[in-house]
């Protein structure tokens, strides 16, 4: 039943799967070098005590669950905890991570949905402004992480000054130094940055909807806001799902932006940062992979969430 | 839209223009910020108030600013070139043969290709110091086929199957096998997709900060975010704005030009990449 049309018989879908088998390998190994491997390697550290130094003489040592969590007695017989399960640092970054994820997204998907309204709209100039909106998400995160850390300076920096004029604040203020603007700022440079995509994906979920849709509430004369509440939102709400988890998916991981923008901050440290510092900065292989471990087992979680709920249609038997 | 009143009509622009202003003004600033040397620059202002090419000259003369793009096209270049030549064959056999677990191969791709840099990054710096390739470009381009090759063959696999049946049949009435398929029927036709799918891999890879960060250490072997976000001056007090954003500016605007050149073609590669599925 599921030979296609055009198999004639078995020997033609033979060897349409031989010649299939073929044009995979090449893609499969590839795959299986960059990430199974060094995927498989990064958990394996996280269960050993493998430093810098260690790393490649194959002197770590196994140590099983310890880096997540390890009982320690001491002499005196007391009884001590630690391990990065336990780490209040660590925590921290999974707080931030997630007030990161859930409020950038959030903000993405209501502007992103209000831009993608404006752009179905029919008026003139309609494609310059599709291209305007195309600038932010064009700029690499570096440049864009830089342009607002200028901005964004306390001394000489635009914003304040902008803010100063209008009055909304008395003094200047160190926005991404300062720990309770710290997340703020980054929050502002991934919202500008990333809305852009959020809105394109909206809006073409938006055009997939039948015009006549809108004909026929327009003739019965329903209110616009009526509309968009029962017509709009509910067909428009797969597309917004997915784009919504594929956005939380790429929140979950941010690195570059915090890295460069709030470097030190304590604010806004997450889980793939602190991991970094782990790794780079302390040497230490093991609690560094333990944190990307953890990481990765968040994102899997999600990423079977996406495919369940986007009941993407993987085989395309579908069409 | 034909029965608004002049004073939704007035605010739907004014709604417009906000977002329009809000888009382009920090790309704004930063060229005009490039322009400004001396105390000019640390005078906030919206209007230009000097035009000077000082800042690109000092980048350009200085330290290895040049050598940085050169590294980031050679390395994004040849990086979704492969990835390019290995997703074409593997996504016809994707898209268009059917054999068992080709859902679940689909659905492995896609999870890689959301996979979080960091899980992998540990295990990638052993596997490149074991090939010996640490802080040289063949570790960034071995690196970066981890997220470029999953982003093009998923959405090569999506534009494949759009392509009509009958050709293919048309072609296996011929007698060509699935090669000459691909080659020389399928290929003519999907050119404006490798050409979609290419450009926004090579931005990806462009702008991935992560593994050049991790995998080279030497100044001449760094790419283009690398070497913005590492230009720093005497002295965190003396952080030199003025050559940042003119780099800033040299670095995007060609970005922006492929992007707005390719606008259309980019919005149904990121939709196929997307929501798509």
């Amino acid at each position: 039943m599921t030979t296609s049309k055009i198999a004639k018989g078995p020997s033609l879908q033979q060897q349409r799967v031989r010649a299939a088998f073929w044009f995979l390998a090449p893609m499969l190994v590839m795959l299986a070098i960059v990430a199974a491997w060094p995927l498989f390697r990064s958990i394996s550290f996280s269960f050993t005590d493998a430093t810098a130094d260690t790393i490649f003489n194959g002197k770590a040592a196994w140590v099983g669950f310890d880096n997540y969590i390890e009982q320690r007695v001491r002499s005196n017989g007391e009884i001590r905890w630690r391990g990065v399960l336990l780490d209040a640092e660590w925590w921290n970054a999974v707080w931030n991570t997630v007030r990161f994820s859930l409020v950038s997204v959030a903000l993405e998907t209501v502007l992103g949905l209000l831009v993608a309204l404006v752009l179905n709209a029919e008026f003139k100039g309609r494609g310059l402004v599709r291209a305007a909106i195309l600038i932010p998400w064009a700029i690499p995160t570096i440049v864009s992480a830089r342009m607002w850390g200028w901005m964004l300076n306390d001394q000489f920096g635009v914003i304040n000054q902008m803010l100063l004029t209008v009055g909304l604040i008395s003094e200047p203020i160190a926005w991404t130094a300062r720990a309770d603007t710290a997340m703020l700022a980054v929050l502002i440079v991934d919202v500008w940055k990333t809305t852009p995509f959020m809105a394109l994906l909206i809006l073409a979920g938006l055009q997939m909807i039948p015009r006549d849709m809108y004909e026929a509430a327009k003739l019965d004369g329903i209110h616009p806001v009526k509309v968009f509440f029962r017509v709009t939102l509910p067909l428009l709400k797969p597309a917004l799902l997915v784009a919504v988890i594929f956005r939380v998916l790429d929140a979950l991981r941010i690195f570059d932006l915090i890295y460069v923008l709030t470097p030190q901050s304590d604010a806004t440290v997450t889980m793939s940062v602190l991991s970094y510092r782990q790794i780079q900065q302390f040497g230490d292989y093991g609690e560094g992979s333990a944190m990307s471990t953890l990481l990765f087992l968040i994102i899997t979680a999600f990423v079977l969430l996406y495919i369940k709920l986007g009941r993407v249609d993987l085989s395309g038997e579908k069409s | 839209m034909s029965r608004r009143t002049p004073f939704w009509t007035v605010m739907f622009y004014l709604g417009v223009a906000l977002i329009v202003l809000i888009a382009v003004f920090p790309f704004y600033y930063a060229v005009m910020t490039s322009f400004e040397t001396g105390t000019a620059i640390f005078s906030p202002n919206i209007l230009p108030e000097m035009f000077s090419l000082d800042n690109y000259a000092s980048v350009m003369n200085g330290r290895n600013f040049i050598r940085s793009v050169g590294n980031s096209v050679l390395i994004a270049g040849v990086t979704v070139v492969c990835a390019l030549f290995l997703a074409v064959t593997a996504s016809y056999a994707l898209a268009r043969v059917r054999f068992r677990g080709r859902g679940l191969l689909l659905m492995t791709i896609l999870a890689v290709s959301m996979f979080p840099q960091i899980a992998v990054l540990s295990g990638l710096y052993e596997l490149i110091k074991l090939f010996g390739i640490y802080n040289t470009p063949f570790a960034l381009m071995l690196s970066y086929t981890i997220f470029t090759l999953p982003f093009t063959v998923w959405v090569l696999t999506t534009f494949m199957r759009d392509l009509p049946v009958e050709i293919e049949e048309a072609a296996i009435v011929d007698g060509a096998t699935p090669w000459i398929i691909i080659t020389q029927v399928f290929m003519p036709l999907l050119w404006p997709a490798l050409v979609t799918t290419g450009l926004l891999a090579f931005i990806g890879a462009w702008n991935e900060f992560l593994f050049a960060l991790t995998f080279t250490i030497s100044e001449t072997e760094r790419t283009v975010p690398v070497a913005i976000a590492l230009l720093s001056g005497a002295s965190v007090q003396e952080i030199p704005w003025g050559p940042i954003m003119a780099a800033s500016v040299i670095v995007t605007v060609p970005l922006i030009i492929l992007v707005l050149i390719f606008q259309r073609k980019i919005v149904a590669g990121l939709t196929a990449g997307g929501v798509k599925g």
